[in-house]
This record gives structure tokens, sequence and C-alpha cells, in this order.
């Protein structure tokens, strides 16, 4: 403002003139008087505002430091927890003993495992476990340090190597803990005033994760494209109105390959036309299927047959089909280069310990040398999938070829926790038979969509057919001896 | 001008506890020495002058005049909305790059008391790293939380872990609620209990975690939240995730907690009044950055005085303080029944990974069937709860040795030589006397990339931070002291810090300490008093 009426004068003088004090005090006389007295209302203005106290939004009510103390006096806060009764479903945790591989002791009872991820069988693959010794022996357990600070191990920057080479992807990064891999991976891209469009049967990680993020969050039906391409046309029309903010607003749809809590598979075709038509990015979380679907493993991309440039980050946890411990995000360096500095559960966490790391590895090799083997688990899943049909009182919720089903009662008693001790009967029946289930477990109060209670079944490609024949008739035993 | 001046007032020079004396039972002193004036100016001057050449380098890159390394969007995604603003990654793009060699140096070895750093180089100014191949061994390790020396891949625990692995494996594959409990997870639990001195513990397969999963299981909507201002981004998460009210405390400043207690409860929730559910404090043991210790006992005080609830993160300081390394209350020497939530981590001083949370029985008992990582997360693997329980095993002397008892006080003795000598030569330290995280401040931006290059050509590795993990002018580099450090290994990085500090004009401080006599350790501190 100053430089402007300045300048004006400085006009009348010769141009190029350099500043000199003199001249400006000239200046300063020549002004005409209007400029000197606002000048002088801003400068008045300048000092008030220095020195008047900052204004408080929350209004002091004038009470009296004796009524101040009899209040705090009065207050009780509510126990910090409320009490848990002894018979809480969740409270007695069954116990393992002994490795949790194909054959695990349950109580104490000896079952086949139809309840742990361990999708290749290999939990208890020897080559793992030595490869894993042998990294113990050169580094210790622990890492003793985030990523940043002397935490990054050669194993860690081989295994995103790795991974980014075996998705087919330009890089990977790694989480320490499966949980916290997409529920960092969001709030890094998404931020407060994007929108997300997630599907209603999405896992807690994906809920915390857009928790975290404070975006826009549709949901719209499972697998329901339909109701999708409706909500995408209504934030065009929303857009459209507002163009200047549409042009800043990020957009991403969060989608599962396959689902834990419906055991079915995403249409990625289709949502990958929706992607290019409205300009979404595509986030997908493969837990689940990474190491299950496709021919080589390589997850739904590959079952779909997919470019996997399309997808713009893949999550999935090492904790499945890898039998290891953490997660990692694959993509475009464009994309996971981003993580390194702005996903929380990385930057502030101490990395994986290097042994864990080496077992992933282990396991990717031996992935990648017999890809037979998720011909093979295909091949049991549907097997197992057809043996559960018919079982009465029970319906299995999934897809063929998803390896982690779900038994739901057919004609719920119309309370969960009624329905919750039913299904516990008939797991304990099966853990007294020697087959070892378990009940799907939900945080009741915090899931957005609360999936109706159910029993896991689990297919792992060291299960054999008797042992699965076993199995579905042991069920459907227990189903109509409790369920009659 | 005006603001550098307020900020510099904010920190007092050296505080005594002779105030509230009968509730501190040791001297406690902090220091958080000024920022000088000048140094301050040159510091704003210095981040200015990379502001312009950082304009400058975008200009260029974007008239093709100078080679552009960054990554770039599809092709066929070009008129999507960016997914990054220009803007947020300036930072990044123009002064982190400059300098990011001296974070994410990949190791070969154990992070123990030396270890060995990959060689990398680059030709394009750190846009790409090159691995020749080489190894640069035994460098001193000043940067890992190595705290009591348990990173070893010889000994006790790491012969346990490595029987387990042989006999167990390495996965979990299940939740603990569904098929990843197992005897050891419960058996790992009772000890941390017995350590801590509380009724029952829970362990979780990440510290991080740990706070974001359980924080909200605490509290939630209709609470309060009083966190201290540095707190841990864990910590901020957590309470973010409840949807709890957060206010936020001057750093380990009680008449600021004590104001925010009284408004609180005298005045109720914003706008409608009503009463407070219940009030959590967040602190942690010691904050990492900073090196200061929290004034616990005063915040006891507090918490007792108006009935609210104390979260303790004890992350950086289980393990590393107290005569039996029981934490941050055995150094106050204090009960810890009076902590309603006792949380740690494994990571520091137990060699391990991972995180747990102490308390009394109808806490975890809470925790067991409510938290969301019992629920939907795996569980530990065994192969480091192993490690855990065999290292505070070790600690405790329950394994028959003293091993545990003797690296405790090294780690005492280390600390305090250390931070006395740094002091003598003239470096501003900030933290408290007895914590082992030692901040050295460099202030000014170059100096971060220089300090961490000349101290790893000298085979020294030092952690550095800047903006933003510290206020703009108030970047860093921080010490790691470890029991494992020997005492010729302080004094060869002690001398070469005073050459590079010579070097690099690092030794800002105006308050000269004389050079006492030499005796590395005041024995009298960890006296046992027989009664």
């Amino acid at each position: 403002f100053e430089l402007l009426f300045h300048s004006r004068d400085s006009v009348k003088m010769a141009a190029g003139q350099q500043w000199v004090l003199v001249e400006m005090v000239q200046a300063f006389y020549e002004a005409p008087a209007y400029h000197l007295i606002l000048e002088g209302i801003l400068i008045l203005w300048i000092i008030r505002l220095l020195f008047s106290k900052t204004y408080k939004l929350q209004e002091r009510s004038d009470l009296t430091e004796k009524e101040k103390e009899e209040l705090i006096e009065e207050w009780q806060p509510e126990p910090l927890v409320p009490l848990v009764s002894k018979d809480h479903p969740s409270l007695n945790y069954d116990v393992v003993t002994g490795p949790p591989s194909h054959r695990i002791i349950v109580n104490g009872k000896e079952c086949i495992n139809f309840a742990s991820f361990n999708f290749l069988g290999l939990l208890d693959s020897e080559r793992v476990k030595l490869k894993a010794l042998s990294s113990l022996k050169k580094y210790g357990v622990g890492t003793c340090g985030p990523r940043g600070f002397y935490g990054t191990f050669d194993v860690h920057l081989e295994l995103e190597e790795r991974l980014a080479k075996f998705m087919r992807t330009e890089e990977a990064i790694i989480y320490s803990y499966g949980f916290a891999t997409i529920a960092s991976a969001i709030p890094a891209y998404s931020k407060r005033g994007d929108i997300v469009f997630v599907d209603e049967a999405a896992c807690f990680s994906i809920q915390k994760g857009l928790q975290a993020s404070r975006s826009f969050v549709k949901y719209f039906k499972h697998n329901d494209m339909e109701d999708l391409e409706r909500l995408l046309k209504e934030q065009e029309i929303e857009d459209q109105k507002n163009p200047r903010k549409a042009r800043v607003i990020r957009r991403f749809i969060v989608v599962e390959g396959l689902y834990i809590n419906t055991a079915d598979i995403c249409p990625l075709p289709e949502l990958v036309k929706l992607k290019y038509k409205y300009k979404v990015r595509i986030f997908l979380e493969e837990s689940m299927s990474f190491g299950v679907l496709g021919e080589h493993g390589r997850g739904v991309t590959e079952h779909f047959g997919v470019n996997i440039d399309d997808i713009d980050l893949i999550s999935a946890n090492m904790e499945n089909a890898l039998a290891s411990i953490g997660g990692f995000c694959c993509g475009r360096s464009f994309v996971i280069d981003h993580q390194r500095l702005s996903g929380q559960g990385y930057c502030f966490s101490a990395s994986l310990p290097p042994m864990l790391a080496s077992a992933a590895i282990e396991a990717l090799n031996i992935m990648e040398e017999d890809p037979g083997i998720f011909r093979v688990l295909q091949d049991k899943c549907k097997h197992m999938h057809k043996a559960l049909q018919g079982t009465p009182g029970l319906k299995t919720v999934g897809e063929p070829l998803t390896p982690a089903l779900h038994l739901q009662l057919e004609n719920s008693t119309g309370s969960r926790t009624n329905d919750l001790k039913l299904l516990r009967a008939i797991v304990d029946y099966s853990l007294d038979r020697q087959i070892a289930l378990t009940l799907a477990r939900y945080l009741d109060k915090e899931e957005r969509f609360l999936p109706p209670p159910s029993i896991r079944v689990v297919v792992t490609v060291e299960q054999t057919q008797e042992e699965m024949e076993k199995a579905a008739q042991c069920i459907r035993e227990a189903a109509v001896k409790i369920l009659k | 001008l005006a603001k550098v001046y307020h900020t510099h007032l904010c920190f007092a020079s050296v505080y005594h506890a002779a105030c509230n004396g009968e509730l501190y039972s040791r001297p406690f002193i902090e220091s958080f020495e000024e920022t000088p004036m000048l140094v301050a100016v040159l510091t704003y001057m210095g981040y200015g002058i990379l502001t312009i050449f950082g304009y400058l380098r975008d200009f260029m890159r974007e008239w093709k005049i100078e080679k552009c390394h960054i990554a770039r969007e599809r092709e066929e995604q070009k008129d999507f909305v960016p997914l990054y603003q220009d803007f947020e990654n300036f930072y990044t793009r123009n002064l982190y790059m400059r300098i990011r060699d001296s974070w994410n140096r990949p190791i070969c070895s154990v992070p123990g008391a030396t270890f060995d750093l990959v060689e990398r180089s680059s030709n394009d100014y750190n846009w790409t790293f090159e691995y020749p191949g080489r190894v640069v061994k035994d460098v001193i390790n000043l940067g890992s939380y190595n705290y009591l020396g348990f990173a070893e891949n010889t000994g006790a625990c790491a012969t346990a872990a490595g029987e387990v692995t042989v006999k167990f494996g390495v996965g979990m594959a299940s939740t603990r609620q569904e098929m990843g409990n197992l005897d050891r997870h419960e058996e790992l639990e009772k000890l941390v209990a017995s350590f801590l001195g509380v009724e029952s513990a829970m362990a979780f397969g990440m510290g991080f975690a740990t706070n974001s999963m359980n924080i909200p299981a605490l509290a939630g909507k209709g609470c309060l939240i009083l966190s201290d201002e540095l707190n841990h981004a864990s910590l901020v998460l957590g309470a973010r995730l409840s949807g709890s009210t957060i206010r936020v405390f001057k750093h380990n400043n009680m008449q600021s907690l004590e104001r925010l207690l009284r408004d609180a409860i005298v005045h109720g929730q914003p706008r409608t009044h009503r009463p407070w559910k219940k009030i959590l404090i967040l602190v942690e043991g010691i904050y990492s950055m900073e090196g200061s210790i929290i004034r616990l006992p005063e915040v006891i005080a507090l918490k007792k005085k108006y009935k609210a609830y104390l979260y303790l993160d004890e992350a950086h300081s289980i393990g590393a303080l107290g005569p039996y390394g029981r934490g941050v209350v055995e150094y106050f020497g204090l009960d810890s029944k009076d902590v309603d939530v006792m949380m740690g981590t494994f990571t520091k001083s137990f060699g391990a990974a991972g995180g747990y949370i102490a308390g009394r029985k109808d806490l975890i008992d809470y925790l067991l069937t409510h938290s969301h990582s019992a629920i939907y997360a795996t569980s530990m693997p065994l192969p480091v709860v192993e490690q855990i329980i065999t290292s505070m095993k070790c600690i405790m002397g329950k394994d028959g040795t003293t091993i545990g008892r003797s690296r405790i006080q090294r780690l005492a003795e280390n600390t305090v030589y250390f931070r006395r000598r740094l002091r003598e030569m003239g470096f501003i330290i900030y933290g408290n006397n007895d914590s082992p995280v030692v901040p050295m401040m460099l202030y000014m931006p170059a100096k971060i990339g220089a300090f961490g290059r000349e101290m790893l050509k000298r085979n020294i590795g030092v952690v550095v931070v800047g903006f933003p993990a510290t206020p703009i002018i108030e970047s860093r580099a921080r010490f790691c002291i470890s029991a494992a450090h020997t005492k010729e290994m302080l004094d060869r990085a002690l001398d070469v810090i005073s050459e590079v500090g010579d070097l690099l004009q690092l030794k800002y401080s105006r308050h000269k300490v004389l050079p006492s006599l030499d005796r590395p350790f005041d024995e009298t501190t960890y006296e046992e008093n027989k009664e």
C-alpha cells in the first residue's frame, strides 16, 4: 500500500533514481493530506492490535473460588473401564501349546488346524525356519530403531525389491505390522476434504485408516457396481456446481481383492472401467488374495488379467500366505515413495525384525519356484466348499475359490449372544473331535456394518482330502445335534 | 524478530526441584538452554536463502534447464486430480533431498555398540543411490535405541530365540482371540506384570499400534484427553481416533496441566457444560526429542487431587531408568499402582519388538475383550516373545546372573559421563541429567547434513533430526547411550564430536561448566540403603 503511493510520486521524479532518505522525506511533505491521514490511522490500528488482549472464545463465567473448589470436590468420573463379567464370551482365549501349524494342540487336545490363515502351509516349512535362524544369528532379533535411524537393514531393501519384482510393480514398501499397513497408507494420501468410496464389507483396518484420514467417506453396497456408479454420478453433479473445488479434491475407491468378512471377490474389471470414466484412483487391499488367487499367486489382478499399473496402490499383509509378520504396499514409485515420509506406521515405528524379513524372502522363493501350489490350493478350496454345502442349519458364505469361508446360521435365533452361543457349541464339539475351528471375531460396537456371527473355516494346502471330509462330517453332526 | 525473542523467553535455564521438595526424593536437573540470538537470526536467514534457491530450482526444473528426477504421474492419468499438491512437497524436494543421505542408512550387522554400514553413494545429489557393494565396518553406534545392549546375536537371548524359531517357526497366522493365543504369550504377560509390579499385563505386536489401538478403547466421546505438547505421533493418533476432546498442555509444565484440569472440571464440556465422563492424561516417561523426563511425582499428585486417570507411555524409559530398570516410576521411588495405565515398548531396552499395557486386572480384562489388536491383528511371533522373556529375566536377575544389574549400572554411568563431558566441551545439550537420550543442538540447516557426514567419515554413526520432527530452528543431533558402549568407545566418540564441533562451530553454549576431577561416575547415586 505504502509502496504503491510512493511509487506514484516517484514517477514525477526521474525514473530509475535510487531511493535516498532525503527524497523520501521530500515525498512525505509532498504527499496529499488524505494519504497521511490514512497512514496515520493504519499505524494506530496496528499499535492497538499489538497491545490488545487475545480474544478467548470460551465464556468466563464468574464463579467464586469457593464455588470452583466445590465443583472440583463434587465431580465424580466414570470408572476407567467398565466391568467385564467373568463369563464374557471373548474373555477366555483358547490356549495353543506347541507350534500353530497343520497339527495344532488347542486346550490340550491335538487337532487338525482349520482356523489359522496358513494358506500355503509355510508356517512349518523347514527352509523358512532355517533361513530365519541364520538371519537371527547374523542380526539378532530386534532392529532397535525406525527405518530413518539405522533401522534399515539390507534384508529390508532386498525384501522390498523382491516383492516389487514378484508383483511386477516399480516399488514396494514394508511395514512391521499387518494391521498398520492399510491403516497408514490411506491417511498418507487422502486428507481432510477428499472423498473415499468404500465397500460396506471393508475390514476394520480400512475403517481405522479412513477414520484417521478425516476424509468424507461414502459407503456403497457390497460388490454392487450400480450403487457405486450412482454415488459417483452424484459426486459428478456436485463437482459441476463447484468446478474450482472439484479440481483439488482427490477421489479414491478402496476395495479388497478377497473380502475377509464375506469371502467373495471384488469385480475388478468393472472397477477399472469406473476408474477411468469418473477419474477416481483405486486402492486395493489384497491380504486374503495375495498368494492365493491368480496363476502365479499374484492376487486378484492376475486372476482377472487386469494390468497392474491400472491399480494405484496394492496393499497386503504378509501374515497369511507368506506366513511371516508385517505388511507391504506396492505400486508405482510415484505413489509408493510418498509413504516413506508420510506413512505414520512406517516413519514413527521400529522396522520389521530382520529374521521375519528373511523368512518372508524365503517364502517368496518357495512361491516362485513352485507355482503349482496355487492350483492345488484352489482345487482344495473348491472341494471344501462343495463338502460343506447342505449342512443342515448352516449356510456356507463365500465363493468356491476362497480359502477362508464363513458358516452362518440359516435361521438366526434373534439375539446375537444366543447365535454366538450356538456357534461356540459347534466349535467346542468339533474341538472334541480333533477339528480346530474358530468363531470369526469382531468388535461389536465399533464395526460400521457388523457381519452376522459365523464360524471361520480355513483351507490350507497341507490338508488332505480325508481330513477335509472328516471336518465336513464333523460339522454336519454338530449342526444336527446342536441346531435341531 | 519479536517472535524469535518471545520463543526464547519460554525456555528457562536450569530448574532445581527445590520447591515441591517433598515430592522429589532426588534432585531433578533439567536444562534447555536458550537459543543464542545471533544463531537464531542466522538460522532463519539460512532457511530463507534455501527457500529462494528452492524456488529457483523449481523454476529451472519447470523450464527444463535442470534435469528433473522427480517421479511423474502416468500418461493415462494426467487428467486426474493431482495426487499431491506441489507446495506440499516443496520442503521434501528442495531441502530434504539435499541431505537425504543422513537418513535411512542401511546396515548389515547387529545394531549393537558398533555396526557395519552398507556403503552408498550418489551421483545426482541424492535423487538415486548406488550400492558399490562395500561395507564400512565397526562404526560406533550412537543412533540405535539399544539402551541395555540386548541387541546381540550371541548369548542367552539369541540362543533361546533360535531354539524357538526351529521348534515353532516364525509366523502366527491368526489373531489372539482366534487361534493365535499361545501359552508363551500368557507367560510373557505374567512376567511383564511381575516386572512392573502390577496385577496384570497384555502384550501387542507393535509399539505404535499399542497406542493407536488401545487409547480409543479407553476414551471415547464425552471424555477429555490432556496430552503433552511433545507427545509421540502414536499417542496423538490414538487420541484422535478415540473421538474425545483433546487439550494440549505445555511440555512438562505442571501449572499448565493444573489450569487445564481445573477449567475442565469447573466448566465441563464446551457449550453444553455437562460434566466430563472421565479425564485421561497422556504423558511419556522420557521424551526422545528433548531428552526430558516427565515430572511424575507432580503429575501423580495432580491426578489424585482432580480424580483424573494417568496413561504413562514408557517407550524409552522402561529398562533405562531406575536402579533396577523398572522405569520412571521406580526412578522417582513411586508406587506403580498410582499410574492407571502403564504402557511401554519392547523395542528399545529389550532388543525385540512390540508393546505392552499393564495395570489393574479389570483394565486388562477389558482390553482382552475390547482391544482392536486382540481381535483384528496377528499375535506376536514366538522368537520375539522368547527374546523378551529371556532379556526381562536377565534384567530381573531371575536367570541367576548379575548381567542385568551391571548393565543398568553401566548405562547410568555412561549417561552421566557422556552428558557431563559434552557440557564441559561447550555444546548445548537438552534434557535431564539422567536421560540416556542426549539431544545436541545444531540449529542451522546446513550443519545438519554436515554433522552427519563428518561423523560418518570418522566412523561414528549419529542421528540428526530437523524439521518437521523438531521446531524449524531447533534441529539437533540425538545420541542414544547404550550399556554396551565401553568407556573407550565413548571417549573416542567424544573426541571426534569435539573435533567436528570445532570444525562446524557447534559449541554454542555460554554457560561454561568447569571440568571436574577425573571421576567418570558418581558411585553414591546407586548405593542401596540398608535400613
